[in-house]
């Protein structure tokens, strides 16, 4: 009954808002919410990374139509992601299964987290003040046309005072944005970009008011107008970059849904890990990331650090041993005795570092800031110098000295020096997000172009952190028939590589019975009436081997060592060759041991490398680069690279890191392919040098203009021609990008 | 001249008429999802019979 109710009413809270309100449509309404957690009724979010087509769309929409229980799905190809309204029994993971079978990747998200309401209320406010300003523009262009064109007499006042009609409100309606803004700086004594372009929209509308009304010859209500739509246009592109970066951080965030399964009384219940306490017992399943930080009191089993210490190899995990949050359980079951949780968990305690770098970044001074740093006041002084100049010239002739320097300044206006930046940040950012690069902070592309060193993590950033059989063939084949029959039975993430290279070379397992897997250890079976053993090498009696190395002891013999390496990413060498092309620097830097971080070296010819890094060397070692004057990028993905992305002048991490690494860094790579930060690093020196073009495209409009309006030959259809030539240009030159 | 009085609201009601039609586009969210609707319009899902 009320699931039939629903969307109708659903429809009809919406629709009451849009004709109330608009800005009432961005946030959701107090019913709304109580009908999205209404018991019968389910809205999912699902992040689809690989969507980018018609088809996906259509595959998408039906293999989720087509799933029992969902009612509607839509996918928002801009924001790759589909919202699924669906029966409250649909569980995420069943979609995810569903998606996965028609080849789609999908994450849920926490669709609490997603609030990009507060940005889409603000580029919906801006956009409609740029609409406005475009049919104001259009009109009065069409009525000062005529008077270019030589109307005079009454009928040149006449379409002025219609012009005024149209531009006046206009200007204060869709200046409003620059007007708040250049206020807000000068309350706190600072001339921004902003105040001369208020200064010109202010001071073009009173003068063309005033010649109106004295019938004179010249009126700069279109300049006013055009003024207004060239600069929200480029604010608009701003802000669009901006907010696409921000609703994809905001994804990335709301990737992981953080839950931990509680025991109370015995008995597991699923919780948020915001209600998790210390003291609290919490099961970690095999293959489980730990939630919270604890100290095991039941269980065994083997953990992967790799993500918090680079260390791939895993660690064995007993009573008494320490965990903290985000390491992985392999092997065994594990309970934990909860001892922070939440904000106070490892984890967490990196976001305080992380608030450090990102406030030390914001010291960073644009192009478009250091521009109008001398651009401000430069404008300033050549409108006032015309007024004095002329004032002086003709004995006092105020009208005329006004009419000079508002010219001046109208001419000045940074209309194509507000475009430049936006309209080549927008073009780049969206160019690397077809690469898969996510361009989280405004200012990383340029920063990215300074760069002249280059410093990796290991595991998980250059390799997959996905482990590689290396030394099949060195053993006998009813050796490795043995230690295959013992790795199936296990999905310690050694044992799986493995058995699968087994499977793949074409080795039947032999017969081992009695298999038995002993967390922590490794798997122990009878083989031939022996007990044999694969796992750790202290559990086998031997040495452990420089590299990463499972063993197997059959009772005859010395034990065996397989030995692994990491899988490389895909792209890694391409990415690394780009880069030396490009004359970078190319350092390497890992919390592994010696030997697995000198064999991938080696592979990938970088010669400058370090091992056995801790976390906080690998920040001093990004610090004293930056001291040698060096603009470093950062690349890595784990806790323990968190301090050396923050440090970096810029940084980029996969998003396969932790979040704690992706919110400290400023670029991520949303595929696994590796190409891409070549690709990144080439685009973004491009970029640099469009800006700059940009710039100087401008100045040359303005060295040609400005004389013409000091000696106070720039008519209104001069102002409009230099603004509007000089806007297209550097918005074509901003296209240019490859 | 005097045809100036009726051109001038004429064209300014035309402008208005497009003004209108974008304030609906935007309150209706027809600029949430460009990418998407691009693309949409290339499927052939409801070509045959309207999407029920």
């Amino acid at each position: 009954m009320t699931a039939t109710l629903d969307p109708n009413s659903f429809a009809g809270v919406e629709h009451a808002s849009v004709s109330a309100c608009p800005a009432c449509v961005a946030a959701p309404s107090a019913e709304r919410i109580a009908q999205l957690s209404a018991p019968d009724h389910a809205r999912l979010m699902l992040s689809l990374p690989a969507a980018h087509c018609a088809a996906c769309i259509s595959t998408v929409e039906s293999a989720l139509a087509a799933t029992p229980g969902v009612r509607s799905s839509r996918v928002n190809l801009t924001l790759r992601r589909v919202s699924v309204e669906a029966d409250a029994a649909v569980t995420a993971d069943q979609l995810i299964r569903v998606l996965a079978g028609v080849g789609y990747e999908a994450h849920e998200l926490d669709a609490g987290l997603l609030s990009a309401t507060e940005t889409d209320k603000q580029g919906r406010d801006l956009l409609m003040r740029l609409g406005v300003a475009f049919f104001s523009m259009m009109n009065v262009m069409l009525l000062s046309v005529a008077v270019w064109s030589g109307a005079d007499g009454i009928t040149r006042d006449l379409f002025h005072w219609i012009s005024g009609a149209i531009a006046l409100p206009t200007v204060l309606f869709s200046g409003q944005p620059f007007f708040k803004s250049a206020w807000a700086r000068v309350k706190v004594g600072r001339l921004g970009m902003d105040f001369p372009i208020s200064l010109a929209l202010v001071l073009a509308s009173s003068i063309s008011v005033f010649e109106t009304w004295k019938s004179g010859h010249h009126a700069y209500f279109d300049a006013a107008v055009m003024l207004c739509f060239f600069l929200l246009l480029g604010r608009y592109l701003d802000h669009r970059t901006r907010a696409v970066a921000r609703s994809a951080a905001e994804e990335l965030a709301a990737l992981e849904v953080p839950r931990a399964v509680v025991l109370v009384d015995g008995a597991e219940i699923t919780r948020p890990i915001s209600e998790v306490a210390v003291g609290d017992l919490v099961r970690v399943r095999p293959g489980g990331r730990m939630p919270v930080d604890g100290v095991v009191i039941e269980g065994t089993s083997e953990v992967d650090r790799s993500l918090l210490t680079g260390e791939s190899l895993p660690v064995f995990a007993g009573p008494d041993t320490v965990v903290s949050a985000g390491e992985v359980n392999l092997t065994g079951p594990l309970t934990l005795r909860v001892t922070a949780a939440g904000r106070d968990s490892s984890l967490h305690r990196m976001a305080d570092l992380v608030a450090i770098a990102e406030s030390a970044k914001t010291k960073y001074t644009t192009l478009a800031e250091r521009a109008a740093s001398w651009y401000s006041p430069l404008v300033h002084l050549l409108s006032f110098s015309a007024f004095g100049f002329w004032m002086w010239k003709t004995g006092g002739d105020l009208r005329f000295a006004i009419n000079i320097s508002a010219a001046t300044l109208i001419i000045t206006c940074p209309c194509a020096l507000g475009l430049a930046v936006p309209a080549v940040v927008t073009s780049a950012s969206g160019r690397l997000f077809r690469k898969g690069l996510l361009i989280k902070h405004g200012t990383a592309l340029e920063r990215l172009a300074e760069v002249d060193t280059v410093v990796f993590d290991k595991t998980g950033t250059l390799t997959m952190g996905a482990p590689e059989v290396t030394n099949l063939a060195d053993h006998p084949r009813a050796v490795v028939e043995v230690a295959a029959a013992l790795a199936m039975a296990s999905s310690h993430p050694l044992a799986a590589a493995l058995a699968d290279t087994a499977r793949a070379a074409g080795l039947h397992p032999a017969r081992v019975e009695d298999l038995r897997e002993v967390p922590g250890y490794g798997v122990e079976g009878k083989w031939k009436g022996q007990t044999v053993r694969l796992g750790r090498a202290s559990w086998c009696d031997t040495d452990e081997a420089a590299t990463t190395a499972t063993y197997l002891c059959t009772g005859e013999g010395k034990a065996r060592a397989f030995t692994f390496t990491d899988r490389l990413r895909p792209g890694a060498e391409a990415a690394i060759a780009e880069l030396k092309a490009q004359g970078k620097t190319i350092r390497l830097i890992s919390g592994d041991t010696e030997g697995a971080v000198a064999s991938l070296a080696q592979r990938l010819g970088i010669a400058d490398w370090i091992s056995s890094a801790l976390p906080a060397e690998k920040a001093a070692l990004v610090r004293d680069l930056t001291l040698q004057g060096r603009r470093v990028l950062m690349v890595g993905d784990g806790l323990n690279d968190t301090a050396a992305l923050a440090a970096a002048h810029v940084s980029i991490s996969p998003a396969t890191a932790l979040d704690a690494a992706r919110t400290a860094s400023d670029i991520v790579l949303l595929g696994q392919d590796m190409t891409a930060v070549g690709d990144a690093a080439r685009i973004s020196g491009q970029t640099r040098r469009r800006i700059l073009e940009n710039f100087g495209l401008s100045a040359a409009y303005n060295v040609i203009a400005v004389p013409l309006a000091l000696i106070g030959l720039a008519t209104p259809l001069a102002a409009a021609l230099a603004m509007s030539l000089s806007s297209i240009t550097v918005s074509l030159n901003s296209l240019r990008l490859k | 001249m005097e045809i100036l009085t009726y051109l001038i609201p004429v064209s300014l009601l035309l402008g208005g008429i497009g003004l209108a039609a974008f304030f609906w586009a935007l309150k209706t969210k027809q600029f949430d999802d460009p990418t998407g609707d691009a693309n949409r319009i290339l499927t052939k899902d409801w070509d045959d019979r309207p999407k029920p």
